[in-house]
């Protein structure tokens, strides 16, 4: 059949694209980590003041679209004479958002840490800075492992998103050969293929983390069966 | 320092306009897909075996393909088999198939939560099945299930943004004409952004009473 | 076998089989009205599976159950609720509902089943709450109340429904030692007003005390029936006494 074909020609291009969407993602991901920790203790351990900043943050990145805040972004960059390069805003955005998310999900799994573990860390001569970062959150980060997973599930569909900036991702070059060949029902039906196959591969994966890290006995009591994740 | 002329004259009636389809969207996909949802759901945790895989696979497919290739591919599918869908059309089928699934998890998840003994009791007082569906199950699993489902809607809301995409008028393409003949993007794109986050902030209020009011003590979401 | 004219319940060759194993072999007993009768065994003997099987919570493969001398048809829907409403059960687990307070607990089935408006069910929920202790607790959710109130808000609700003969499936069995007695003095209460029941337990002394009779099970066959005083008398040589004596030396 002709679209199999079109398909089949396409497809490297289209798995070239893939490598862009992993970058994305992975930046995406790392920088929702990085600044999620922070914000997610800030949040539980922080004064009024700091919290309400930090809810502030996060009420604003879960509520816009992202479609929405990617053209805000571009028209921030322009109006600031910035270069408005595609995957530097993609980035930037969905690490904001996932962020947020990320933020949250930490703070539920600190906050659903019993009280007794900060007290005896205390008890042990420990400061608060310490108590936290080698007590709480090595506990905390196992706890959040299947809703992290999940989080890196959303943020691969939300890459996708990003086309309309003109990236080179996966979604990008899909409607590029999509535009010109017309064939756009076989091209879309395979780049879902691709997401979803990624997308299995990396919930694998992240249950091979969650087994690793295991501690016996200890549970969440919301498995990444629970969660229908993977 | 505020153009209020622009912003009363172009852009707020545009953005006006834009809601109004936005909502034709995210009501109807909503209910619709609540609905889909439910029996999804129920399908999922007490059908037959065929239909359970079948039910099991069709979440996992959209669960895992993102929002913006399924909203192409009915774009594009659905002429192809002789339906002719306005891009409204195509961004509604979409977006309930998609809430449907995802909503259909956590009204399986609610179900199967409940415990058999709930069942028992029901059954041993003399309640018929649709008494004890209808009077222990469903008061249970409506409340398992409301935080779940509600966050669904609140992401219903903000995804319908992406109907843009096919070139539906809603809150978001308004916006972007506006904002690519007067190359106002940030102010566009701010209010725009305002308008959704009101939407988004009313629904969540909304749906932090519902959990209030309907609150049990002892009786969380597991 | 005697049939038994006068019994208000009647089961007879009751089997099931679960998993390929026989859990039930053939058990046949009957109960009169106000009667008291107790199941003991080991665990796995099956008397929690026999006391589902005569409200049909567990359905039986084989035997019939006779109430007041009719008997079940268990194919008809309608006449299996009719059946459960006249048929009361305690669960090990109380499985109060959870969504409910102690009082709807009570009254739901009233409503529901017994067609009963709201103000006459509610009514009716809290003169039986008051029988067991609890009027000032009917508003609270189970979550809200001790393993003891529970179980005596499940009897509450049995009671409710004017039941012929209750079923009690290790009443006592899920709660702290120091809330056994309340429900136990409810029961008590209950086998002194004349209602029929017929109860698996493992609390001895009750049994031994009110009694009419005790029917020893192991592997799901009726070993033994009889009085408390033949079964448990000194040197009786029965499997019972023999099972009793096991469960006191290991403080049971």
């Amino acid at each position: 059949m002709d679209s199999l074909l079109v398909v089949y020609n396409a497809l490297p291009s289209i798995l070239g694209g893939g490598l862009v969407t992993i970058g994305n993602v992975t930046i995406s991901l790392a920088m929702g980590l990085v600044l999620g920790v922070p914000l997610a203790v800030a949040q539980v351990y922080g004064g009024p003041w700091l919290r309400r900043m930090v809810a502030l943050y996060v009420w604003f990145f879960r509520g816009v679209p992202i479609l929405v805040l990617l053209f805000l972004c571009y028209g921030f960059f322009i109006s600031l004479g910035l270069p408005a390069d595609p995957f530097l805003i993609c980035c930037l955005v969905l690490g904001c958002t996932s962020t947020a998310y990320q933020s949250q999900i930490f703070r539920g799994a600190i906050e659903s840490l019993p009280q007794g573990q900060l007290n005896a860390a205390r008890a042990l001569g420990m400061g608060e800075g310490t108590g936290i970062c080698s007590i709480i959150l090595p506990q905390a980060m196992r706890l959040s492992i299947p809703g992290w997973a999940n989080e890196f599930s959303i943020l691969l569909k939300d890459s996708a998103i990003c086309y309309v900036l003109g990236t080179q991702d996966i979604m990008a070059r899909t409607s590029f050969v999509a535009a010109r060949t017309h064939e756009h029902l076989a091209l879309y039906a395979a780049a879902g293929c691709i997401y979803f196959l990624l997308t299995l591969a990396v919930l694998k994966l992240l249950r091979r983390l969650e087994d690793k890290v295991h501690v016996p006995g200890y549970s969440s009591g919301m498995s990444m069966e629970g969660m229908g994740v993977g | 320092m505020l153009d209020t002329a622009f912003f009363g004259n172009e852009l707020i009636p545009a953005l006006n306009r834009g809601l109004l389809v936005s909502l034709a969207l995210i009501i109807p996909a909503g209910s619709l897909g609540f609905v889909g949802g439910v029996l999804l759901g129920c399908a999922r945790s007490f059908g037959p075996r065929w239909l359970r895989r079948l039910g099991d696979w069709f979440t996992a497919i959209v669960r895992g393909v993102p929002l913006v290739v399924q909203l192409m591919m009915i774009y594009y599918a659905l002429p192809k088999i002789g339906i002719f869908f306005p891009p409204y059309g195509a961004a509604l089928t979409s977006f309930t198939l998609c809430t449907a699934a995802y909503q259909s998890e956590y009204v399986r998840g609610a179900l199967l939560s409940i415990r058999q003994g709930q069942i028992r009791a029901a059954e041993a007082l003399g309640f018929s099945t649709w008494q004890t569906v209808a009077w222990i199950v469903i008061p249970q699993a409506a409340r398992r299930a409301l935080p779940g489902c509600g966050n669904e809607i609140i992401y219903l809301i903000k995804y319908s943004s992406l109907a843009y995409l096919v070139t539906c008028m809603e809150l978001m393409g308004e916006g972007k004409v506006v904002a690519s003949d007067t190359f106002r993007f940030t102010e566009v794109f701010v209010t725009v952004g305002a308008y959704y986050l009101g939407m988004v902030t009313l629904a969540t209020f909304f749906l932090r009473w519902l959990e209030h009011r309907f609150h049990v003590p002892g009786f969380g979401a597991r | 076998m005697n049939v038994d004219e006068q019994a208000i319940l009647r089961v007879e060759g009751i089997s099931k089989m679960l998993g390929g194993k026989p859990i039930l072999n053939n058990c046949s007993l009957s109960v009169r009205r106000g009667e008291l009768k107790v199941l003991i065994g080991p665990s796995g003997a099956g008397k929690s599976t026999l006391l589902q099987s005569i409200n049909c919570l567990i359905p039986p493969d084989a035997g019939d159950i006779y109430l007041e001398g009719k008997r079940l048809d268990r194919t008809n829907k309608p006449a299996l609720c009719a059946f459960r409403a006249q048929v009361g059960m305690i669960f090990q687990d109380f499985n109060l509902f959870d969504h409910l307070t102690a009082e709807e607990n009570v009254a739901i089935a009233l409503r529901k089943v017994r067609g009963m408006s709201h103000k006459d069910a509610k009514a009716r929920a809290h003169e039986e709450l008051a029988r067991v202790g609890l009027a000032r607790r009917a508003l609270l959710y189970p979550a809200q109340l001790s393993g003891g109130q529970k179980q005596r808000v499940a009897m509450a609700r049995a009671l409710a429904m004017d039941p012929k003969v209750i079923l009690l499936d290790e009443p006592t069995s899920a709660l702290d030692p120091e809330l056994v007695g309340e429900v136990l003095a409810v029961i008590r209460d209950l086998a002194g007003g004349g209602m029929t029941m017929i109860m698996a337990t493992h609390q001895m002394d009750f049994a031994r005390a009110l009694a009419t009779e005790i029917i020893f099970m192991e592997q799901g066959r009726l070993i033994e029936q009889g009085a408390p005083d033949v079964l448990l008398a000194e040197g009786s040589a029965t499997r019972t006494r023999d099972f009793c004596q096991r469960l006191l030396e290991m403080g049971g």
